[in-house]
């Protein structure tokens, strides 16, 4: 029971800091609500799931490509419909909504409603302090925590990284020193699907596929996100450990815990935020304080 | 009474016959009051019903996020309470529904009182993310104790509003109709009686300012959404005796963001803006129903372009190409007049300038 609690609770963790951080680039920079994110995940699971399952490429080279797919999806939509609307923040918020279901009809039509599931990329499994913990789990926990390296270096350490935290400061004062916003912005929405891409690749063999597989862990990726704090990176990873963990104590030992699941990790959620108002590690930004 | 129905007949000629949204809007009205002698094929009638129950949800969103700013998407929460409690005080008291409806929408308010109060704490992205999470935790609530609230398959069987369709329209409209009114009389900023209207717009274009100005704005965004929950509940509790179930589905996320999509493509902080929106997109959606596999795919297309020429809304910008506020003295005169019809002043100054120098 408990070593299945914390399993999943690491696993699933992992999934929402992936679509969390994707979430929080995508908001923090471009100010962009992306409801989409949800959607992306879903369609980079299936193109893993051409990847590895239809094509049969290796491992790595379909996560890698897989991943760039999303990004270029995140750009593109970036690029030809939020771009033209970004002054209208309701418009903005139903044309991702409007782009969600139209991914969700495309994969609809093209691999129809039934649930997809293939091999785990690796089979087998070793026994660790009495867990047995499969490789497809390590391989999953490997390559997040990688993103998550990667993303800090990219974020702390790079002139690009630079760019983007001023961007996310105030963008007007970081167009006036020379910062190419709309770039910074092309960037952060990339990243961001790419982040879903990531994750999407990486629930492959552990979820079943289908086409309104998004829609749950968007809700959850937008509790993450409000109670680790809107715009912050630190909040939005440790807030999907928190939610996961929550997640699978709630559905392994509660009774009827899987149809409470979400309830109690929303008023979790509200919880918080009725006593720290910005979130766990929120940084309230100017325009929401009174 | 002659004397009344003559100003009536005087107040309709210059207040709704001169202003052509108003016009298109109380001819659109007439046309749907008289659709029954064109045709009374149950079909027609019944997405027209649902079109009106549904307009009146769409209404009661721009109400509360349109004009009063608090953004949210969890609107099915107060649609679900209004259709949860007609169908439990009909099937477990055996109310009747001229009884249900009524008292259905009014357990709206304290709902929305409970809501409101926590998630009013917060604002912003952080209070729409919150609206998002209501009807997600009442769906946990409704599972948890489906021996009382019928679990997945709902609560069916509730009695009917009447047997006759063509009742039920003409009722439904006529709800929707005064409802529609209620709301624009209520939160219009021009008006001399209600002050309510102005404060919703206060706290919609700058909230810290109207708070500096002296309004509660905390009493206020209360008071909107409760009286957007009432209308929403009422909704809920004509859709609950119209499909005769109340289920879960009402609590879907996909549920509480379609108001949004109608309200914002006919045009937010209107109130007439949703309610065309929904008698468009809503006969859209069933029309669709003839290719079933491209219905979503082809709805949410045609959503996304008319999103990107219009984002401001349909109405927004069908009203900037016939209507023109004279520059003097605000009154709104057709566009194809040259002068304006109180005070002469010449209406198109930018192009009488260019032609005469």
């Amino acid at each position: 029971m408990s070593q299945q609690i914390v399993i999943w609770g690491i696993m699933n963790g992992a999934i929402y800091a992936m679509l969390a951080l994707g979430f929080t680039f995508m908001f923090g920079v471009a100010r962009v609500i992306n409801l989409a994110q949800g959607a992306f995940f879903m369609v980079s699971a299936y193109f893993m799931y051409i990847f590895i399952s239809l094509l049969q490429l290796n491992i790595l080279l379909s996560i890698a490509l897989t991943t760039i797919l999303a990004g270029a999806i995140g750009i593109t939509v970036y690029q030809l419909l939020i771009r033209r609307i970004e002054e209208y923040h309701g418009a903005v918020v139903l044309v991702t909504v409007a782009i969600a279901l139209v991914l969700q009809e495309v994969i609809l039509v093209i691999f129809g409603g039934e649930y997809l599931s293939t091999e785990p990329f690796i089979p087998g499994a070793i026994i660790f302090l009495g867990i047995d913990i499969r490789y497809q789990y390590l391989l999953s926990l490997g390559v997040v925590s990688a993103c998550l390296i990667a993303t800090g270096v990219l974020l702390y350490k790079t002139r690009t990284g630079l760019a983007i935290r001023c961007v996310a400061q105030d963008r007007e004062i970081a167009n006036v020193m020379g910062i190419d916003v709309e770039k910074t912005y092309l960037i952060a929405m990339g990243l961001g699907a790419f982040l879903a891409g990531v994750a999407g690749a990486l629930i492959v063999p552990i979820y079943t596929l289908s086409p309104t597989m998004g829609w749950h862990p968007l809700v959850i990726m937008l509790a993450v996100v409000v109670l680790g704090g809107l715009g912050s990176i630190k909040g939005s990873v440790i807030g999907a450990f928190i939610l996961a963990f929550v997640e699978a104590i709630v559905v392994f030992l509660v009774p009827m815990g899987s149809f409470l699941k979400d309830a109690i990790a929303l008023a979790i959620v509200i919880a918080v935020l009725l006593t720290r108002p910005e979130g766990l590690f929120g940084i309230s930004f100017e325009e929401e304080r009174l | 009474v002659r004397g009344y129905a003559y100003r009536l007949f005087r107040n309709w000629k210059g207040d709704v016959l001169v202003i052509p949204g108003r016009a298109i809007a109380f001819f659109g009205l007439v046309l749907l009051f008289f659709i029954p002698l064109i045709t009374q094929n149950p079909y027609i009638l019944r997405v027209l019903t649902f079109s009106s129950v549904f307009a009146i949800y769409a209404a009661s969103w721009d109400l509360l996020s349109g004009i009063t700013g608090q953004l949210t998407l969890g609107h099915g929460a107060f649609f679900a309470v209004g259709a949860y409690s007609a169908a439990l005080l009909n099937l477990k008291l055996g109310l009747p529904s001229w009884a249900t409806i009524p008292i259905g929408a009014l357990i709206a308010i304290p709902a929305a009182l409970i809501i409101g109060f926590p998630a009013l704490r917060v604002r912003g992205t952080y209070f729409t993310l919150i609206t998002l999470c209501v009807p997600i935790i009442l769906t946990g609530v409704v599972f948890a104790f489906s021996n009382f609230t019928g679990g997945e398959l709902g609560l069916s069987g509730i009695a009917r509003i009447s047997t006759s369709p063509l009742f039920n329209y003409y009722l439904v409209l006529l709800v929707m109709v005064s409802s529609a009114f209620l709301m624009w009389k209520l939160t219009d900023a021009k008006s001399k009686h209600i002050r309510l209207g102005i404060f919703f717009h206060a706290i919609r274009e700058d909230e810290i300012t109207a708070r500096a100005s002296g309004i509660d704005t905390t009493k206020y965004k209360l008071i909107a959404f409760c009286l957007s929950g009432f209308f929403a509940a009422l909704a809920g509790t004509l859709y609950a005796h119209l499909i005769r179930i109340a289920g879960p589905s009402t609590l879907e996320i996909w549920f509480s963001i379609q108001p949004v999509m109608w309200a914002i493509f006919g045009g937010t902080a209107t109130i007439s803006g949703p309610i065309v929106g929904v008698y468009l997109l809503y006969p859209l959606t069933e029309f669709l129903r003839i290719i079933p596999e491209f219905r979503t795919l082809i709805f949410a297309l045609v959503v996304i372009v008319l999103i990107l020429f219009m984002p401001r809304g349909l109405i927004v910008r069908v009203r900037e190409e016939i209507e023109r506020e004279c520059p003097r003295c605000k009154v709104i005169n057709v566009i194809t007049r040259r002068s304006c019809r109180a005070c002469y002043s010449p209406l198109h100054l930018h192009e009488w300038e260019s032609k005469n120098g």
